[in-house]
């Protein structure tokens, strides 16, 4: 198995960060960082990865993420909206894409909304700078976003609950 | 192996250098009251029952996780300790919902004869009542968190003596809880090899085996001290 079965990229990205640490078990704190780094949050999934590379039992790597404040587990809301702040993101216009984001839905990123539909979060390079500025919407990475494209997608995930209600 | 001596109670008493109070004191005929320590796993000074008063430090000291040290002097008993210890006792008693009445370790769980033997008939603090739930999925072993007191010794013995690592600790301070590798159902747990160590030594009824009622979980922890033996020590005997 080489890099995550998804192929998706960060997952490379977290296998060399690995590599630099020799898989080591002691730098499991530092890789956790870095995950959350390039996918705004940690999900089972990651978990298991990062358990699995660094030769863990994955109640162990659970243990470790949720002691610490730092860690975001799966965040609240029912949808994710990761805005990259990497470098080629940022300057490609990324914070604007943020910011239209974080008014269209009320809250700063690292936050969830009230009603628990939205979580938004940030991530630093998520290995995707030649589509910059991206954003990853439920797992699923977006090329070159505006502010325009981030709220039509905000606004999709609202109509479903607006029809309930 | 350089020997200490050291006083325990006004004991003269020589203990090789990496043994612990405890042990030292133990190997004395001095009991020192414990819940988190097991013997022949390592310790995490988790319960801080077994402080004990070290001459020149003004803090209380863990004596399972204090190792010996030369012309050491221990107090085991005092009225100061005494006090910590019951403090800790009652403090164990509030947080969780121990209802001992309906517990399947009645009669045969270690935070009981313990607040017993401190003379515990009321708890000063007020119970915190939280609401915790029940594991009932693994089929032959439930977990009650509310009985828990994070011992960590579930956690210890499948960790080291068992070697699946399925349990462990998840979230910190008053929320912190027992859980199976990422927090999933125990039933579901792939590393979970079902041998039941970590029932074996849980010294309060929040690891039970399934189908046991009130007062039925009377543990045979001689079972765990031999596997435990052979395992570290490559000794393989019954106790008597
Ligand atoms: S039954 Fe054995 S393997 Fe399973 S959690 Fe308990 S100690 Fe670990
Ligand atoms: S389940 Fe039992 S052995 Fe495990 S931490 Fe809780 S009280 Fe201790
Ligand atoms: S900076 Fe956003 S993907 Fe590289
Ligand atoms: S037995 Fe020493 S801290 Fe629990």
């Amino acid at each position: 198995m080489t890099a995550h079965a998804s192929g998706d990229k960060r997952f490379k990205i977290l296998e060399a960060h690995i590599k630099k640490f020799q898989a080591r078990q002691d730098a499991l704190i530092e890789v956790l960082h870095k995950a959350q780094e390039l996918f705004g949050y940690l999900e089972d999934d990651l978990l298991l990865f990062v358990a699995h590379r660094l030769k863990l039992p994955p109640s162990r790597v659970y243990g470790v993420a949720t002691f610490y404040h730092f860690f975001c587990l799966k965040p609240q809301g029912a949808h994710t909206c990761v805005v990259c702040l990497g470098t080629a993101c940022y300057v490609k216009g990324s914070a604007k894409v943020l910011a239209a984001a974080e008014a269209a839905a009320g809250i700063k990123s690292g936050e969830t909304t009230p009603d628990s539909q939205l979580s938004l979060l940030t991530a630093r390079c998520i290995g995707a700078c030649a589509i910059a500025p991206a954003v990853v919407y439920d797992g699923q990475v977006a090329a070159k976003q505006t502010p325009e494209m981030v709220l039509a997608q905000l606004e999709k995930w609202r109509e479903p609950c607006k029809a309930t209600t | 192996m350089a020997a200490k001596t050291l006083k325990i109670d006004g004991r003269q008493v020589s203990a090789a250098e990496d043994t612990t109070v405890l042990d030292a004191a133990a190997e004395a005929g001095i009991r020192i009251p414990t819940l988190c320590h097991l013997e022949g796993v390592y310790d995490a000074g988790a319960c801080r029952l077994c402080l004990v008063e070290v001459a020149g430090t003004a803090k209380l000291l863990p004596a399972c996780t204090t190792l010996v040290a030369e012309g050491m002097e221990v107090v085991t008993q005092s009225d100061r300790l005494r006090r910590y210890r019951r403090m800790t006792l009652e403090l164990l008693l509030a947080e969780r919902n121990h209802v001992c009445a309906v517990c399947v370790a009645n009669g045969h769980c270690e935070l009981q004869s313990l607040a017993s033997e401190h003379g515990i008939d009321h708890v000063r603090y007020d119970y915190r009542f939280p609401r915790w739930g029940v594991d009932a999925t693994h089929p032959r072993f439930g977990l009650d968190h509310n009985r828990c007191i994070l011992c960590t010794r579930c956690v210890r013995v499948c960790w080291h003596i068992e070697g699946a690592g399925t349990k462990n600790v998840a979230g910190r301070g008053a929320k912190s809880f027992i859980i199976d590798d990422l927090n999933q159902p125990w039933g579901d747990s792939e590393s979970c090899t079902s041998c039941g160590k970590c029932v074996l030594a849980c010294p309060t009824g929040a690891l039970f085996d399934r189908g046991s009622t009130v007062g039925e979980m009377e543990r045979d922890r001689t079972k765990l001290e031999f596997i435990v033996n052979a395992r570290e020590k490559k000794q393989w005997i019954v106790s008597e």
